[in-house]
C-alpha cells in the first residue's frame, strides 16, 4: 500500500491505462501543458506527447462530439471537463448522442468513452461552479455514472471506467483532489455497479456518495459515542446501481439516511429511498429519510454556503431520528 | 485523361471524364432515390411510416456525386434527412424502407425510424436528429483518421439551417488547428424548414463561413451531378492530401416541404416549379446522355418502369416484415444487460 492523493490515483489509472492501450488518449482544457486545472494530469504530456495528450480551445460541445466520434470511430477517449458546470453546455453530446448512439444505430455502434471532471460542490466560488448535476445524468439510459470517494476508489474504478465498453460519466470531487489515502500498489480494477460497505453498523444505514461518503463516516462516529451503529454505503457507481448491498443493509437495520449534496427536488436520494420502498418495504420501521443539499442555488457568502450543504449534524440527527432514537 | 478513355464513350465534362457505364449508374441511383422517397411518401400518407419523415427529393445530385467522388472506407454522416444518402452509399433499400416502417429487418432494428439510419459497415455514421449534432461527430471521426494515419477522409454533411449552430464553428476551429481529413459539406437548399436563407444567415454566402478559421470554401452546382462529382473530387483530393478540412456548398433545392408535414407555404409555386423543371439533376443528365448518343428517351422511360417495379417490390417485402421482437426493447443500451432489474410493476424483471 503507498499513501497518495486522491489526484495522483486518478493520473496513475489514466497513465496505467495509456500505457495498457494506444487508442486510449486525454483531451480537454488545460490538460496538457499546463498539467490539468486541478493537477490531475500533471506530467502526462511529457509522459505520452501532444498527439495523446491534447489541449483544446475552450468548445466543450465541440470536443465532447469530438470524443463521441472518435470513439465511433474505435479509439477510447477520456474527455475532461474543467468542472461538470461546464459539461452542461456539452450535454447535447453526452445525453442526444454518447448515451444513445448504441440503440439508435440497433446496436452498430457504441461510444467507449470516459467523460470526467470536477463535480459537486467547490468552495466560495457562487452558484455556477458549485453544484452536483449527477441526477440528471445518471436519468439517462445509456450511460453509466461513477463518483469515487477516496483515491483507492478513484483509481481502481476510473480504470474499469476506461476499459468499459459503454460511455462512463465519471465525476470527481473537487475538494476531495487533496485527500490522501492508502492505494493498493498492485494493479487492481473496481468493477462498475458495486458499491463498497465503508463501516459496518447494525442500527441505522447510511448512504452516501461521493463527498458526503466522508461526512456519514465522520457522522457514524459520532453516532457511535452515543451508541448507535451506523453502517455507512457507498454505491460507488450512481447507475448501475447496486440496490442489493443496500437492501441488504436494510433488512439488518431497519430503517435508512440517504445523503447527497445535490438538490433534493427528483436527486439521487429520491430514487435510492423509492428502491427502498419498492423492494425493501417490509423491512423498514420507520420512513427513509434524505439529507440533502437545500433548493437554492451556491451562495458566495460563507455562513450562507455552510447553509446551503449538508452537514455532518444534520446526517447524525437524521439517523437518531431513522432509528427512533431522536 | 488517359487516351484509353479518350477512346471511349461517355462524357468529358470540364476535363473530367465520366465512362458509359458510370452515367448510367450516376443516373440510375439519382432515380431509384427519387422513386424511393415517392414511395416513402405514400407509404406515409397512407401512416405506414410514423413520425418525421423528410424527403430529399430535387437533391440527388448530391447524394450520388459525393459518393462517386469518396472511397467505401471513407467516414460519412449527416442529418435527419438521410435516406438518399445511405442509398447512394449502398446500403440495402429494403432494410431501409422496412426502417422506414418499423420493422424487424429495418437497417437499425427499427430502433431509429427515419432520422436514425445507419450502416457501420458501409461507415455511414447517422442519421443524426439534432441539428448540427452531426458536425463535432464528423471531427472526431477526422481526428480518428488524424490520430491512426489511416488515410481515411470524413465527409460530414450538414443543412444551410445547421450551419447556424454554434458547434458548427467549434469543430471548424478545432478541424483547421490540427489539419483534420475532413470535407464539410453544406446542402444548401434555400430553407432551414420554414425559414429562407436570408432570413437566417447574415452571410448567406455559406462556403466563406470557413474563412475566419482558414478553411477554403467551394460552392457548387448541387444540381448538376457531373460537376459536383467533379468538384467535391477535388475537395476530397485536398482533405486527403493533409491540406486540412475543406467546406463545400452544394446549391440545392428540395422539391418537397421540410417534412410530411409541412405544405410548404413560404415559398411560391412558381419557385419550385422553376427548380424543377429547368434545373432538376436527373432530367438533366438524361439531356445530356441522349445528346451524346449514350441512351435514348425510350431506354430512360423503360428505366423509370423498372426501378418504380422494383421500388414498389421492395415496398412490399418490407410491409411484409415482422414488427420488431418485444425483447428489442430492452437491448443495445449497455454491452451488458446490467441494468434491468428495476421492478416494472406487472414486468418479468419485478
Amino acid at each position: 500500500m503507498s499513501k497518495i492523493t486522491y489526484r495522483e490515483a486518478l493520473n496513475q489509472a489514466m497513465c496505467e491505462e495509456m500505457r495498457r492501450d494506444d487508442r486510449v488518449f486525454l483531451m480537454g482544457e488545460e490538460v496538457a501543458e499546463y498539467n490539468g486545472a486541478y493537477k490531475v494530469s500533471q506530467g502526462m504530456l511529457e509522459k505520452f506527447g501532444p498527439k495523446r495528450v491534447i489541449d483544446t480551445p475552450i468548445t466543450e460541445l465541440g470536443f465532447a462530439g469530438l470524443g463521441v466520434g472518435a470513439s465511433m470511430a474505435g479509439l477510447r477517449p477520456v474527455i475532461e471537463f474543467m468542472t461538470w458546470n461546464f459539461a452542461i453546455l456539452a450535454l447535447d453530446q453526452i445525453v442526444n448522442a454518447a448515451a444513445k448512439m448504441k440503440y439508435m444505430s440497433g446496436g452498430q455502434y457504441s461510444c467507449p468513452m470516459v467523460f470526467r471532471g470536477a463535480g459537486g460542490s467547490a468552495a466560495r466560488v457562487g452558484a455556477q461552479h458549485s453544484q452536483s448535476l449527477e441526477n440528471w445524468l445518471a436519468n439517462v439510459p445509456g450511460l453509466k455514472v461513477v463518483m469515487p470517494s477516496n483515491p483507492a476508489d478513484a483509481k481502481g474504478l476510473l480504470k474499469a471506467s476506461i476499459r468499459d465498453n459503454d460511455t462512463v460519466v465519471f465525476i470527481e470531487n473537487e475538494i476531495n483532489y487533496g485527500d490522501v489515502g492508502e492505494v493498493p500498489d498492485e494493479e487492481y480494477i473496481i468493477p462498475l455497479g458495486v458499491a463498497d460497505v465503508k463501516r459496518v453498523g447494525s442500527d441505522v444505514t447510511i448512504v452516501a456518495h461521493s463527498r458526503m461518503t466522508g461526512f456519514a463516516l465522520e457522522a457514524a462516529r459520532v453516532l457511535a459515542q452515543q451508541g448507535i451503529e451506523a453502517e455507512v454505503i457507498d454505491p460507488r457507481t450512481i447507475r448501475p446501481l447496486d440496490e442489493n448491498t443496500i437492501l441488504r443493509s436494510v433488512a439488518k437495520t431497519n430503517c435508512a439516511v440517504v445523503v447527497e449534496e445535490g438538490w433534493r427536488f427528483a436527486g439521487i436520494g429520491a430514487e435510492i429511498s423509492a428502491r427502498i420502498m419498492e423492494r425493501g418495504f417490509d423491512d423498514l420501521d420507520s420512513p427513509v429519510i434524505r439529507v440533502t443539499g437545500k433548493d437554492v442555488p451556491m451562495p458566495y457568502a460563507a455562513n450562507l454556503e455552510a447553509l446551503a450543504l449538508p452537514s455532518v449534524a444534520d446526517i447524525v440527527e437524521a439517523a437518531r431520528v431513522a432509528c427512533g432514537k431522536a | 485523361m488517359s487516351a484509353k478513355q479518350k477512346s471511349e464513350a461517355g462524357i468529358t465534362h470540364d476535363g473530367h471524364f465520366f465512362s458509359e457505364e458510370s452515367l448510367h449508374e450516376m443516373h440510375d441511383q439519382m432515380l431509384f432515390i427519387r422513386r424511393f422517397e415517392e414511395k416513402a411518401g405514400q407509404l406515409y400518407g397512407l401512416k405506414k411510416i410514423g413520425g418525421f419523415c423528410h424527403l430529399c427529393n430535387g437533391q440527388e445530385a448530391v447524394c450520388v456525386g459525393l459518393q462517386h467522388a469518396a472511397e467505401a472506407t471513407d467516414y460519412m454522416m449527416t442529418s435527419y434527412r438521410d435516406h438518399g444518402h445511405i442509398l447512394a452509399r449502398g446500403s440495402d433499400p429494403t432494410a431501409v424502407m422496412a426502417e422506414l416502417l418499423g420493422k424487424a429487418g429495418g437497417i437499425v432494428k427499427g430502433k431509429g425510424g427515419s432520422m436514425h439510419m445507419f450502416d457501420i459497415d458501409k461507415n455511414f455514421a447517422g442519421g443524426n436528429g439534432i441539428v448540427g449534432e452531426q458536425v463535432p461527430i464528423g471531427l472526431g471521426f477526422g481526428f480518428s483518421s488524424w490520430y491512426k494515419e489511416d488515410g481515411r477522409v470524413t465527409i460530414c454533411i450538414m443543412g444551410d439551417g445547421g450551419i447556424n449552430q454554434g458547434a458548427v464553428y467549434e469543430s471548424f476551429n478545432m478541424a483547421a488547428l490540427w489539419k483534420l481529413p475532413i470535407v464539410f459539406l453544406v446542402e444548401n437548399n434555400q430553407y432551414a424548414m420554414g425559414t429562407s436563407l436570408d432570413r437566417a444567415s447574415a452571410e448567406t454566402q455559406l462556403f466563406k463561413r470557413g474563412i475566419s478559421f482558414k478553411i477554403p470554401g467551394m460552392k457548387i452546382d448541387g444540381m448538376d451531378v457531373l460537376e459536383f462529382e467533379k468538384k467535391m473530387s477535388e475537395a476530397m483530393e485536398h482533405a486527403r492530401s493533409g491540406k486540412g478540412p475543406i467546406l463545400v456548398e452544394a446549391m440545392t433545392y428540395r422539391y418537397r416541404g421540410h417534412s410530411m408535414s409541412d405544405p410548404a407555404t413560404y415559398r411560391t409555386r412558381a419557385e419550385v416549379d422553376e427548380w424543377r423543371s429547368g434545373r432538376d439533376p436527373i432530367a438533366r443528365l438524361q439531356v445530356q446522355m441522349i445528346e451524346a448518343g449514350l441512351a435514348t428517351e425510350e431506354h430512360f422511360k423503360q428505366k423509370d418502369k423498372d426501378i418504380k417495379k422494383e421500388v414498389a417490390a421492395i415496398g412490399k417485402a418490407a410491409e411484409a416484415q415482422p414488427e420488431p421482437d418485444a425483447a428489442e426493447l430492452w437491448t443495445d443500451i449497455y454491452s451488458d444487460p446490467i441494468e434491468h432489474a428495476y421492478p416494472y410493476p406487472g414486468s418479468e424483471n419485478s
